[in-house]
């Protein structure tokens, strides 16, 4: 499976060939639109168009569905910016400082950057998934229970900052979020929990229904409650970045391709972690601090450039092994073994044109994203010009079509009504919303790792500091968690709420 | 009167209709005519999906109507059988199925669905679990590994996909068989399991014979739990060849719901057992590491009510 460049080249060969060019442009048409839509994610778009795999030859239909993948990553974005509703957990991070700058008029600027970042960084880590694959496939199998623990755990220990000077109000949405995952059955044990005897409550509490309801509905709530007409009411500033922008994003654009791709190797670790570590490292790295929440421009650069990477990322493991990371990958997976085709060492040796045509699609995808997406910025920008009257109906409709189709379960609607009633609560008693969003999205792979951690060790609770990368996120994320105490303690430091407090 | 006539004609034809479809309804009704529903109780694109789309361009042509599958996924299955066990029987609705989660589910706690609600049309495929270590492994023999657990009890971990499933039952039958004590630790899925497993994370696994397939040159099966040798690793004894009497698969089937009649459980079986034994879907799936099997509806009966009796005394006292 090493690298050759006679196979990339002749990946680019069959990766350009016009029937293969227009499943991968109709690949980013789709994964765009799947994006900008809150709920349809990437998986739910890929299986549904599963069933084209009888039609489509192999190379043409994987072209297509990861197109669709990394596609939904530059979309995911819009509707974050935009309207201040990701669309996926992925975007949350977006949103943060996204909105902010749409509501200073410069949503045109801010869905620039995230295209551009997205960019960079999905090409950047291509590099990698194309000259360091086989060495890189290693890094995911040193990751045991006890890694993935102490990683998740660093992952919580981002609440601290995330809640900015609300350090109490902050950590308890995080139980809140932690609780509402308990919800549904043990995933390693099965055993039912806070289910209340109602079988349709074991499927669980899935955390993008959680999202829709935090983020969509309740922000609809709050606007009928101003009976707004707008969803603001700013003069547009401008509808491009500037130069100077772009510069200043470089280096949020080279460090978030940095994360997102080497915790893409891992699985588990879907865009949704890797977005808010992305951030947080941004925000720490940064001479102004202060300046994220309120519409810093690399806080949106920072986890868009990273949930491209992770995409990226997550090929190394399911090519080399068979591994998905994800959702959307153990979908793409299931697309290949249709086909007869087997992910693993034998992938590269015994079908190398499918493989290196799949990965040069890829480039060409990304190139196809960026002029796809930039034009379409003025247009997504002007979302916001739409009278709320008619925007709001339309974000709901969209938000409960996105949460039935997670699952197909009428349970999930509901599940994001209430957790609508659950935002609009939050919001008005000034509780910040992003670290109850992180707890639901990590704690399934806290918890699962947790156990067998303690398994492996026999309860004791030393395998997470005898073993040295998990070490090192132990050591991280408890110094994280005193700084951001003592910061608290020694009074109003240089934190502030990241959130709008309205 | 001319309105008279009326009424009379319609009454008359109204109770012969209803007297004709009382009488077919008793007898046979045709079968199939419309749409068949192929419900899949795991994610799209896992092994039960794939199984379900083997399945349906064959369906498609013997049974002469469109089979769609749909998707109905959670609780490890659980919300898709119990969806089947509440379906008309009309054999509009079939659902894929697994032995032994349709047996252990309702062991462990209340699912819903009871395993007699599920009715099984046909068992088409086995995958085998065995014991294995890494090739790298200093394990070099089945008898290497258990003297090693006899002598550090509970030291030796064994990776699973969930508890209360199959693997865990295997773990736990072999303890009882060999008087070893392992640590059993769960996963969720057997992607994660193999991860773990090949980053050397936990000691062996209960692996499934298509994951052995696929990871041949990394792993080194110390003993399966089949009948005979398993094909492609001749070199690997069977549990029973070392006297111990392990045979622990995970099996595929298609069920409908309670009640069907029987002459559409024969029909639906009919084309299932002729799928199955189709030399290219045998060949398919012994390539993928799997075993074509072909138990229709009675056998498939007497091997379910079979394995929960096995199952039934093996949990006793694993509920806390």
């Amino acid at each position: 499976m090493l690298f050759s460049w006679d196979y990339l080249l002749q990946g680019f060969a069959t990766a350009c060939t016009l029937q293969n060019l227009m499943w991968a442009t109709i690949g980013c048409l789709v994964g765009t639109l799947i994006g900008v839509l809150p709920g349809i994610g990437p998986s739910s778009g890929i299986a549904i168009l599963l069933p084209l795999t009888t039609v489509l030859p192999p190379t043409s239909a994987i072209i297509m569905m990861a197109a669709i993948y990394y596609g939904a990553m530059y979309g995911g974005s819009t509707t974050a910016i935009v309207v201040n509703i990701p669309g996926e957990a992925s975007s949350v991070p977006t949103a943060l400082d996204g909105y902010a700058m749409a509501r200073q008029g410069r949503a045109g600027p801010a869905l620039a950057i995230s295209a551009i970042s997205s960019f960079v960084a999905g090409t950047l880590s291509l590099v990698g998934l194309t000259f360091f694959a086989p060495v890189l496939a290693n890094f995911a199998l040193a990751f045991g229970p006890p890694e993935y623990f102490a990683l998740m755990f660093m992952g919580l220990s981002l609440v601290i900052s995330l809640s900015g000077r609300a350090l109490l109000k902050g950590i308890i949405s995080m139980a809140l979020g932690l609780t509402a995952s308990l919800i549904g059955q043990n995933p390693l044990t099965g055993a039912s929990r806070l289910t209340f005897g109602s079988i349709e409550m074991m499927a669980g509490i899935n955390f993008i229904s959680v999202i829709i309801g935090l983020f969509a509905i309740s922000e609809i709530l709050i606007n009928v409650e101003h009976s707004v007409k707008l969803m603001y009411d700013t003069k547009v500033r401008d509808w491009m970045p500037k130069w100077a922008d772009v510069r200043q994003c470089i280096g949020a654009m080279l460090r978030s391709t940095g994360i997102g791709f080497f915790l893409g190797l891992l699985p588990g670790c879907a865009p949704a972690v890797t977005t808010f570590v992305a951030y947080d490292v941004e925000r720490r790295v940064s001479k102004h601090p202060e300046r994220f929440g309120k519409g810093a421009i690399e806080g949106v650069a920072a986890p868009e450039g990273a949930n491209n990477a992770t995409t990226s990322g997550g090929f190394v493991p399911l090519f080399a092994f068979g591994l998905p990371t994800g959702p959307a990958l153990a979908v793409l997976l299931g697309g290949l073994m249709m086909y007869g085709l087997q992910p693993g060492p034998m992938l590269f040796k015994q079908n190398p044109q499918f493989v290196w045509a799949v990965i040069a699609s890829m480039y060409i995808g990304n190139v196809i994203l960026l002029v796809l997406n930039l034009p379409l910025v003025g247009m997504w920008a002007r979302i916001a010009l739409i009278p709320f009257p008619i925007l709001g109906p339309l974000i709901i409709l969209f938000s409960v079509i996105g949460a039935f189709s997670i699952r197909f379960m009428l349970f999930d609607v509901w599940v994001a009504l209430i957790f609508g009633g659950i935002g609009y609560l939050m919001r008005k008693l000034g509780f910040p919303i992003a670290p109850m969003v992180l707890a639901t999205v990590l704690a399934q792979m806290l918890e699962t790792s947790l156990q067998q951690s303690l398994l492996i060790s026999q309860g004791s609770p030393l395998i997470f500091f005898t073993r040295p990368i998990a070490a090192v996120f132990m050591v991280l994320a408890l110094a994280s968690i005193f700084r951001g105490v003592w910061v608290q303690v020694r009074n109003r430091g240089p934190e502030v709420p990241l959130e709008d407090e309205e | 009167m001319k309105t008279n006539i009326l009424v009379t004609c319609l009454a008359a034809l109204f109770f012969s209709c209803g007297f004709m479809a009382g009488t077919v309804a008793a007898q046979e009704k045709p079968y199939p005519t419309r749409q068949i529903t192929y419900m899949v109780c795991f994610d799209p694109g896992g092994q039960s999906d794939r199984e379900a789309r083997r399945h349906q361009p064959y369906l498609d042509k013997i049974l002469k109507q469109k089979v769609i599958i749909d998707y109905k996924v959670g609780g490890g299955g659980a919300l898709g059988w119990r969806e089947l066990a509440r379906s008309k029987p009309d054999g509009y609705t079939v659902a894929g199925f697994n032995v032994p989660h349709i047996i252990l589910q309702p062991l462990q706690q209340e699912v819903g669905y009871k395993t007699e609600q599920i009715i099984p049309v046909v068992l088409f495929q086995r995958t085998p679990l065995a014991l294995t270590v890494l090739a790298t492994s200093g394990f070099k023999t089945y008898q290497e590994f258990i003297d090693h657990a006899r002598k550090n009890p509970g030291k030796l971990t064994i990776g699973g996909s969930g508890t209360f499933s199959g693997y865990h039952m295997a773990t736990l039958r072999l303890e009882k068989l060999s008087g070893a004590k392992f640590t059993y630790v769960p996963f969720t899925g057997t992607a994660p399991q193999v991860t773990a497993f090949l980053g050397g994370h936990i000691d062996a696994i209960m692996g499934t014979s298509d994951d052995l397939t696929r990871y041949k040159d990394k792993v080194r099966v110390l003993a399966w739990a089949t009948e005979k040798r398993f094909p492609g690793f001749s070199d690997s004894p069977t549990f029973r060849e070392l006297k111990v009497d392990l045979v622990e698969a995970v099996d595929r089937g298609v069920a409908v719901p309670p009640k069907t009649p029987l002459y559409i459980i024969k029909k639906l079986e009919a084309a299932f057992i002729e799928i199955a034994t189709k030399p290219e879907v045998m060949a398919e799936m012994k390539s993928q590491g799997f075993m074509p099997i072909a138990m229709g509806h009675e056998e498939s009966t007497a091997y379910i009510t079979k394995m929960t009796g096995i199952y039934k005394e093996l949990t006793v006292g694993l509920k806390k």
